[in-house]
């Protein structure tokens, strides 16, 4: 209750109520989240299970529209699934890539950052070589290539077992760089301080120093960074769904239904594509919104 | 300078030749080459006569060097999904991505340099917050979704643009072009929109921002104190400041144009080499996605080698900083 206090006379929770757009932000997060963590609850329809499906419902437009049925709000696709509550279904998978996909690659790279900073010499050169090399190609080519290659490795069977774990890799192995830097970078700062330097003469472990005295001290920048990258890796995987080398159809993502529904835009059913390229648009960017003023509201410099 | 130089290329070739094993690994470790070429009923000594004339019974370093000399000729093999060799498709393909992809920068260019002089200039004016909340917008839309809701809107409702393919394209020998024919630039319109908007907004903001660091320094008061027009000030001082970043950021976007081609040419069936490596990638067409793999790390080290070299020319200060960092 005392840290609730706190946080609300604070001044981050103050720059909060100060940003109406930041607001509104914030709410269409909760709300894209929250409808995606809870669909099988709050989605109107279950669109994969295949009892309640009827074709002949296939192609309704929106409610608003003439020849709508207010039982398919969104409208239906072309198997008759509900569209609002494949979007609800779909942004799970989306969210869950996303997360994941950030969450591994700030693993990766502040283990290599600290690594890189901490122990220096020919393995901070290699490194931040490799980062170099890897920072000059675009992060959704990397992320093209090595799922590329993995689907042609992998055998032909456990192809869609495996398809999301790949595409959580592949993300991020194509994002781990920033991280690796920015931990660096601050790694090199506090190696030379004292509590590093007593941490040394008491004979710890070079692991445990790095993991357990350096690391809290670098992380803040690193969580920024991360809040930011959510958007892009939600991107990423819809626009690697949507080239039809992401997450197999019997798991669709907002990616795959918008490729799904883009070969019906010139038989004139658009509510098929449009609505949940609408809501991945929405909540990237709110996400996006939400990370600026979170990076505004951290950094000292700017009160 | 020289050392500098050959540090750089030497940087590119180990590059290179990353890529190059991983694109041979690609050939010799996924699948059996033997056995996706003979039919299944071959016997044995089939096998080994194949396996020797591919010479895969030599020593690993033997075939890698082999792949290598053959990679630099050009010669990858054939494709597994058209039959046809991966170099001839590959020539063929080169002219659709490269113009869609000069067609974007351009626009990305000629449209972004102005804006961005504009809302640095107007910084309080409306228009210009219109424009940067615009932009906001702009980079944070995935370019595939900007091309479907062009095409629902310009092809599909208003029907003014055709949303597929290349139009009628004139072929100059081997380049075919798509810029002779009304089809062929009514086809450009949309894919080139897509594909460049996103470098528009960058060089948008960017130019914006320099624009507003530059008019701050006092060689720009010292010009105005000179009673040196507006125009003299902003476009002769000013703004020519501010475009070795522009020129940098634009050339490693170059790269970042030719990546995002593979989305905007799958969602306008637009027959580039970007189209032919996604369907490669599904079709597992590994001689193809090797091709393209080694085809796109080439031209990416040549894009980052031409960039560090013009900064290196364009900047005198960075010249003087490594010569100090040398001198240690």
């Amino acid at each position: 209750m005392d840290m609730l206090r706190r946080f609300l006379d604070g001044d981050v929770f103050y720059s909060f109520k100060r940003s109406p757009l930041t607001m509104v932000a914030a709410a269409l997060t909760l709300a894209s989240v929250v409808a995606a963590l809870f669909a099988g609850w709050l989605a109107p329809h279950n669109p994969f299970d295949l009892k309640t499906l009827n074709l002949l419902d296939a192609f309704t437009p929106p409610a608003w529209v003439e020849r709508g049925n207010p039982a398919y709000f969104l409208g239906t696709d072309d198997q008759g699934r509900d569209v609002l509550s494949t979007i609800m279904y779909g942004s799970r998978v989306s969210l869950m890539v996303g997360l994941c996909a950030v969450a591994l690659a700030m693993v990766i790279g502040i283990t290599l950052g600290l690594l890189s900073g901490y122990v220096g010499g020919r393995l901070d050169a290699f490194i931040m070589r490799v980062a170099d090399v890897q920072l000059s190609f675009p992060a959704i080519l990397i992320a093209l290539l090595i799922d590329g290659v993995a689907r042609v490795a992998l055998p032909k069977d456990s192809h869609d077992a495996l398809a999301i774990y790949v595409l959580i890799f592949s993300i991020a192995a194509s994002g781990w760089v920033q991280y690796a830097r920015t931990v660096r970078g601050s790694t090199l700062v506090e190696r030379n301080k004292e509590y590093v330097q007593a941490a040394r003469v008491i004979g710890r472990h070079p692991a445990a120093i790095m993991f357990s005295h350096v690391l809290p001290n670098v992380l803040g920048p690193v969580l920024v960074i991360a809040t930011l990258h959510i958007g892009s890796a939600i991107i990423t995987e819809a626009t690697l769904s949507f080239l039809g080398v992401g997450v197999p159809p019997t798991q669709p993502s907002l990616g795959t239904l918008i490729r799904i529904g883009n070969d019906f835009l010139f038989s004139g059913e658009w509510w098929i594509t449009v609505f949940p390229g609408a809501w991945l648009v929405i909540m990237v960017l709110s996400m996006n919104v939400l990370g600026d003023w979170l990076r505004d509201a951290l950094n000292p410099k700017l009160r | 300078m020289f050392a500098f130089v050959l540090t750089r290329i030497a940087q590119g070739v180990v590059v290179m030749l990353v890529v190059g094993f991983i694109a041979f690994s690609l050939f010799n470790f996924v699948g059996d080459p033997v056995a996706l070429m003979l039919p299944p009923e071959a016997t044995q000594a089939d096998r080994q006569a194949m396996r020797e004339a591919l010479g895969l019974d030599r020593p690993f370093t033997v075939q890698f060097a082999n792949f290598v000399t053959n990679a630099v000729q050009g010669n990858f093999g054939i494709s597994l999904r058209l039959g046809r060799p991966v170099s001839a498709l590959l020539v063929e393909r080169l002219p659709a991505t490269l113009e869609l992809a000069f067609v974007a920068a351009s626009l990305a260019l000629l449209v972004g340099i102005p804006l961005g002089v504009y809302t640095g200039l107007k910084r309080n004016a409306w228009s210009s917050r219109l424009l940067l909340t615009a932009s906001l917008i702009g980079v944070s839309l995935p370019t595939f979704l900007i091309g479907i809701f062009l095409i629902l809107i310009f092809a599909v409702w208003l029907g003014w643009l055709p949303s597929f393919g290349r139009g009628d394209t004139v072929a100059l020998g081997a380049w075919t072009t798509g810029f002779l024919s009304p089809t062929g630039l009514k086809a450009l319109i949309l894919p080139s929109i897509t594909l460049g908007l996103f470098q528009l907004t960058l060089i948008m903001r960017l130019v914006r921002s320099e624009m507003l660091e530059v008019l701050r320094t006092d060689y720009i008061k010292f010009a105005r104190a000179r009673g040196l027009t507006n125009r003299a000030v902003h476009f002769g001082h000013a703004l020519r400041n501010t475009l070795v970043p522009v020129i940098t950021i634009t050339g490693l976007q170059l790269g970042s144009i030719i990546a995002f081609a593979i989305v905007t040419e799958t969602v306008f069936q637009w027959p580039g080499m970007g189209l032919l490596f996604i369907q490669a990638i599904q079709f597992a067409d590994i001689p193809v996605m090797a091709a393209y793999l080694c085809l796109i790390g080439l031209i990416f080290v040549l894009i980052n080698l031409v960039v560090d070299l013009l900064y290196y020319f364009v900047d005198p200060r960075l010249r003087i900083e490594r010569a100090g960092a040398e001198g240690h």
